[in-house]
C-alpha cells in the first residue's frame, strides 16, 4: 500500500510537472518543431543532463533504492529499424494532436476531453502493433 | 516568478522531469508512460489471442497507477495552480496559425479547434485526433519507448537505440508539422 501511495505521488507530481511547464501543450509541441523556441528543447536537455548523471551514479556506485534492493536499470533491446520505423510513426502521430503517451493522461484530468479520442485510438494503435508485431521488421 | 500559479521555465521543468525520473528508479520502476497503454490492452484480455499482450499484466499494475496519478496532477495543474496564464509563443508561429486557422497561441493553454468541448461534434477533428492517436499509439510501441522512456530513461542510460527512435521521432514530427499539418488543419 505504501508503494501505491509512493507511485500514485510520482504521477501527481509528474502530471503538475507536464501542465506547469507547457511540455503537454499543443502550441508548445508545435513550437518546437519549427525550431522557433528554445523552451522544449531546454526542458528535454536539463532532464537528460540530470538524468544522465542519476542514472550513470546509480550505476557506477551500485546505489539502493528507497526499498534497499540494488536497483536494475535494463538495457533496451539492440535494433535499429523498429525504434527508427517506430520513432517516425510516433513523430507523426505526436506532432499532430502534440500529445505523446504521459501528456494524454494529464491533459484528461486537466479537462481537455477530445483528448479521451486520442487515448482509445493510441490503445487501439497499440493493439494492432501487438497483432502485427510477427510481420513488421525490426 | 510565482512557481504555483505561473508557468514554469525550462531551468525548472527539466529538473524536475530528472526529479520523476529519479524517484521512479529508486521506487526500483522505470520511467516510461508509453508501456502502460500494453498494459491496459493486456488488462482488457488481448493476451488471449496475441502474444504480445500475453504477460501478467498484474506485475505492471504501478505503472497504470502513475497515469491516474498523472491525470489528478493534470486536474491540479490545471485548476488550483494557474492563473490562466502561458508563457509566450514565437511571434511568428503565433502568426503562421492563425493563417492556418488555429487561435490562441500565447494566449491559451490548447488550441480551441482540437481540445473544446465542440471537438465532439466535429468529424474533421475527431478524424485527426483519432489519427494522431492510432500513430502515438502504434509508432510508441514499434519503437519500444515514448519521450519519457527513450528521450530522458534511454538517453540518460546512454542507449543507442533511443538516440535512433528520437532521430526517427523528429523525422515523422518535421515531416508532419512542415508539410502535412498544413493541409490536414
Amino acid at each position: 500500500m505504501k508503494r501505491v501511495l509512493l507511485y500514485f505521488a510520482i504521477g501527481i507530481l509528474f502530471g503538475i510537472t507536464m501542465i506547469k511547464s507547457e511540455a503537454a501543450s499543443w502550441f508548445r509541441i508545435y513550437e518546437m518543431f519549427q525550431f522557433k523556441s528554445f523552451h522544449m528543447y531546454g526542458i528535454i536537455g536539463a532532464a537528460v543532463a540530470l538524468g544522465v548523471i542519476i542514472t550513470q551514479s546509480i550505476k557506477r556506485f551500485k546505489l539502493r533504492s528507497f526499498f534497499g534492493e540494488e536497483i536494475q536499470i535494463p538495457s533496451k533491446t539492440k535494433l535499429v529499424k523498429a525504434p527508427l520505423f517506430g520513432g517516425v510513426i510516433f513523430g507523426l502521430g505526436w506532432a499532430l494532436t502534440g500529445a505523446c503517451p504521459g501528456p494524454i493522461y494529464v491533459l484528461i484530468g486537466a479537462g481537455y476531453f477530445p483528448l479521451l479520442i486520442v487515448l482509445a485510438s493510441a490503445l487501439l494503435g497499440t493493439y494492432c502493433y501487438g497483432v502485427l508485431k510477427p510481420r513488421l521488421p525490426h | 516568478m510565482n512557481l504555483i500559479s505561473e508557468p514554469w521555465p525550462w531551468y525548472i521543468g527539466g529538473p524536475a522531469i530528472a526529479a520523476v525520473l529519479f524517484l521512479l528508479l529508486f521506487s526500483e520502476k522505470q520511467f516510461g508512460m508509453s508501456s502502460n497503454l500494453r498494459t491496459l490492452c493486456a488488462m482488457a484480455g488481448a493476451g488471449k489471442k496475441t502474444a504480445f499482450f500475453n504477460f501478467n499484466w498484474r506485475q505492471y499494475r504501478w505503472n497504470l497507477i502513475v497515469a491516474i496519478g498523472a491525470a489528478v496532477g493534470g486536474f491540479i495543474a490545471a485548476n488550483y495552480m494557474s492563473d490562466g496564464s502561458v508563457g509566450d509563443i514565437h511571434h511568428d508561429v503565433v502568426v503562421q496559425l492563425d493563417n492556418l486557422g488555429v487561435q490562441g497561441a500565447g494566449k491559451d493553454y490548447m488550441p480551441e479547434t482540437f481540445f473544446s468541448p465542440d471537438a465532439f461534434s466535429n468529424p474533421k477533428t475527431l478524424a485527426l485526433l483519432a489519427l494522431g492517436g492510432f500513430l502515438v499509439g502504434f509508432g510508441t510501441r514499434y519503437a519500444g519507448g515514448c519521450t519519457s522512456g527513450h528521450a530522458i530513461s534511454g538517453l540518460s542510460n546512454l542507449q543507442l537505440q533511443s538516440l535512433i527512435a528520437i532521430i526517427g521521432l523528429f523525422i515523422g514530427g518535421l515531416f508532419m508539422n512542415h508539410f502535412l499539418l498544413p493541409y490536414l488543419l
